[in-house]
């Protein structure tokens, strides 16, 4: 391929990988982020005092239904307005961080719903604080199963860092463009970048579905023993 | 003319004490239009041993239910020692009680469930020291010798370190009660505790209920099918049907000579 | 306020026009490649199963963003030139073309073996049998994926004003630059807009949900 140029490919690679120790400090600040925030909706949302449930639920919507983009401009934009002035970098990764937050609040919803509501009543009999049975009883057992679909969200928010080029965060994208703004070739850089994502989202995919197996089976496994345990007994 | 005739076997039978540990006064319980409970009187004395019998959807588990506070009274007082459970006397009135209200009553109760409820992501002995920990705030070495006399109790010292999914059900069960014990209720709730299990293991469990009964010190109040463990076991039976007590004694009385029609044809249905 | 809201409905309305013309295209695309590359790779053919998944998992394993660019920016060098429209379009189609063929997949795979089976002692073609007897049960399987993919889809046509075409999010930002001190209202607006367009989405997409979780699919 005569278009391809390597010696210009060897030029622009060191500069484009440094930028993604930025994309994976955004992506990791941002997860951090939306698994404690998902945590604190998933939980509000359970509270008794409904105003808090709809209004907790309402919000969520709007911010799930809305795009991840916009929500950029506005933290990055509009907030500066209320006296909050956030660099590129901590607007991307709190706009980024709380969009992914709803969705990690029903991930999390989905897993505190599975633990039966025995295990809830066992813990009041037992008069557990209701922060002991969440930390001790409930968590423990709602958050396992669900961390293949939480690892499936970190590898969304790692191909979602792009969008903060839009706020001029130098991440992976915004350093080939920059790069290829200055010699007209954006052959090199942006195809540098489409494989540098593949080659750290396809393997972790992979692993993650290995884990969802493995877990699968587990839970399978313990069925399976206890439908033995009856069919001996009978 | 049913009705007034129920009143009737209830004054006669029901027991007269002038402390009762749990009093259930004029309670009502609804769901949704659903009457479970209607207006319901019962007493229970400290180290009382009472029997619940009575059909399906008698109401018998939210019975129950409303004293471990996992069920709210629509209306009507429960009092544990003269003090109400849900409510809280201020300036002569009684309100709706706070959790941490809650928190102290339900001290004194513990419950065995149906479906055991052991949480499954603990060893046997976690099971039974969490709550000590936690709640009654021991030193976990304390909390362990005194979850492993309850273990060696029901017959479990050996299996301390499994987990809930590796034990029968019946050893299942009986890790619920030394769980349930180890905070040392002033009373033990029993909802059904095997009717879950299979058939061969319902005597272990059972054994293990007679054994703490026969100490005497815990009133117990055991909801249950098994007709002769109760005509055993207990020091009163108690009938409810349709959300009343409809008849209560002395096991001997209940069992062999009972009075209203609706207990009797209970009775045959049980036997056959 | 009311005024600067006023002022800005032409802008905003042409870029809502735009948005909405992306996202039907892309709509339509989407769903068509979807159903091409699901298919394509429970192929018995390896080669056509093969070029479906690498299709598949480059486009699910890198970013949207940097396939839009890519196709905008990187194809004129093979003298392949796109409006920015045709650009936004196709890549939000590859991309999330990607995603829901795997739902197709998936859906066509949860059919019972019993089906083929019972249409092959029916003397069915191979083709009559995923016409006639497997999509038709997988369709309504795939419905509550397709909802929730359209409103993902929705949220992504926002990408394409950075390649300068003038939907809401361009049109928006165009606004601001000229009305810095409205900012706040601008975004405002434009997250309600969003908001609005996703709405019957979303209103679908829960309502397919609850028809899958009920059984009665
Ligand atoms: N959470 C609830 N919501 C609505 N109805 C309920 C609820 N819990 C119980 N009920 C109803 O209340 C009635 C009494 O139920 P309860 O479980 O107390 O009966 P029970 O005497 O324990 O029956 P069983 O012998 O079958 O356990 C039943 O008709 C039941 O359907
Ligand atoms: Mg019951």
């Amino acid at each position: 391929m005569s278009i391809w140029s390597w010696s210009y490919t060897f030029e622009v690679f060191p500069i484009i990988f440094d930028a993604l120790w930025i994309t994976l400090a955004a992506t990791i600040t941002a997860y951090v982020l939306a698994m404690v925030l998902g945590l604190v909706l998933a939980i509000l949302r359970r509270s008794a005092f409904k105003p808090l449930t709809w209004i907790v639920i309402g919000l969520s919507e709007f911010i799930r239904a809305t795009p991840p983009l916009v929500q950029l401009f506005f933290v990055f934009y509009v907030l500066p307005f209320y006296g909050i002035s956030l660099s590129p970098f901590v607007a991307g990764t709190l706009a980024l961080g709380v969009h992914y937050s709803t969705y990690c609040a029903e991930i999390y919803r989905s897993g505190i719903d599975s633990v039966p509501r025995g295990q809830w009543e066992a813990a009041t009999s037992l008069n557990f604080s209701s922060t002991q049975k969440w930390r001790k009883i409930i968590l423990p057992q709602a958050i396992p199963p669900i961390i293949p679909m939480l690892g499936n969200y970190l590898i969304s928010m790692f191909k979602d860092t792009p969008i903060l080029s839009a706020i001029t965060v130098v991440e992976t994208l915004q350093a080939a463009k920059i790069a290829g703004s200055a010699s007209f070739r954006y052959l090199e850089p942006f195809t540098i970048v489409g494989v540098l994502f593949l080659l750290l989202s396809y393997p972790s995919a992979l692993l993650i579905k290995k884990l969802e197996v493995k877990l699968n089976r587990r839970s399978l496994g313990k069925k399976d023993k206890k439908l033995k345990e009856k069919g001996v007994a009978a | 003319m049913l009705a007034v005739r129920t009143e009737e076997f209830i004054g006669k039978n029901a027991v007269e004490t002038a402390n009762p540990l749990v009093a259930y006064k004029k309670v009502s319980k609804a769901f949704g239009e659903v009457k479970v409970i209607r207006d319901l009187d019962f007493n229970v004395s400290p180290g009382e041993k009472v029997a619940i019998i009575g059909p399906s959807g008698s109401g018998k588990t939210t019975l129950i239910r409303l004293l471990m506070t996992l069920e709210e009274p629509t209306s009507g007082v429960i009092e544990i020692n003269g003090e109400p459970l849900w409510h809280k006397e201020v300036k002569g009135k009684l309100v709706k009680a706070d959790e941490k209200h809650l928190h102290k009553m339900r001290g004194q109760i513990g419950m065995v469930f149906q479906q055991f409820n052991l949480f499954p992501h603990m060893t046997v002995l976690r099971n039974c020291t969490e709550a000590p920990v936690n709640v009654l705030g021991m030193s976990r070495k304390e909390a362990e010798e005194r979850a492993k006399a309850m273990l060696a109790k029901v017959g479990l010292e050996n299996k301390l370190d499994s987990y809930p999914a590796q034990l029968s059900g019946g050893q299942q069960q009986r890790v619920a009660i030394a769980r349930a014990l180890v905070m040392r209720p002033k009373v033990m709730l029993f909802d059904e505790p095997t009717s879950a299990l299979d058939p061969e293991l319902v005597g272990e469990v059972l054994d293990v209920i007679r054994e703490i009964a026969e100490e005497g010190e815990m009133a117990m109040i055991l909801v249950t099918h098994e007709m002769e463990f109760a005509k055993d076991v207990a020091d009163r039976i108690v009938f409810t049907d349709g959300g009343k007590i409809v008849e209560q004694g002395d096991p001997k009385e209940i069992f062999e000579n009972p009075k209203s029609e609706r207990l009797q044809s209970f009775l045959k249905r049980m036997r056959s | 306020m009311i005024n600067t809201y006023i002022e800005m409905v032409p802008a905003l309305l042409n870029g809502a026009k735009i948005t909405i013309e992306v996202l039907v295209l892309s709509l339509i695309f989407t769903y068509i490649i979807a159903f091409i590359a699901g298919l394509g790779k429970l192929s018995k053919f390896r080669a056509i199963r093969v070029v479906c998944t690498i299709y598949i998992e480059i486009f699910r394993g890198t970013s949207l963003l940097v396939q839009l660019f890519w196709i905008y920016f990187v194809l004129p060098f093979f003298g392949i030139e796109f409006s920015a429209l045709t650009a936004g379009v196709i890549a939000m189609s590859l991309c999330y073309g990607a995603y829901a063929s795997e739902v197709v997949r998936g859906a066509i795979l949860s059919i019972p073996k019993g089906q083929t089976e019972a249409a092959i002692a029916l003397n069915m073609t191979p083709f009559q049998r995923m016409m006639k007897i497997i999509i038709p049960q997988a369709f309504k399987i795939m419905l509550p994926g397709f909802g929730n993919l359209s409103i993902e889809l929705m949220k992504g046509t926002s990408l394409v004003s950075l390649i300068t075409l003038g939907d809401l999010t361009y049109q928006s930002l165009t606004l601001r630059n000229t009305n810095v001190a409205h900012t706040t209202e601008i975004f405002v607006a434009l997250l309600v807009i969003y908001f609005i367009i996703a709405l019957p989405l979303i209103v679908l997409a829960r309502w397919l949900e609850r028809r899958a979780s009920l059984g009665r699919v």
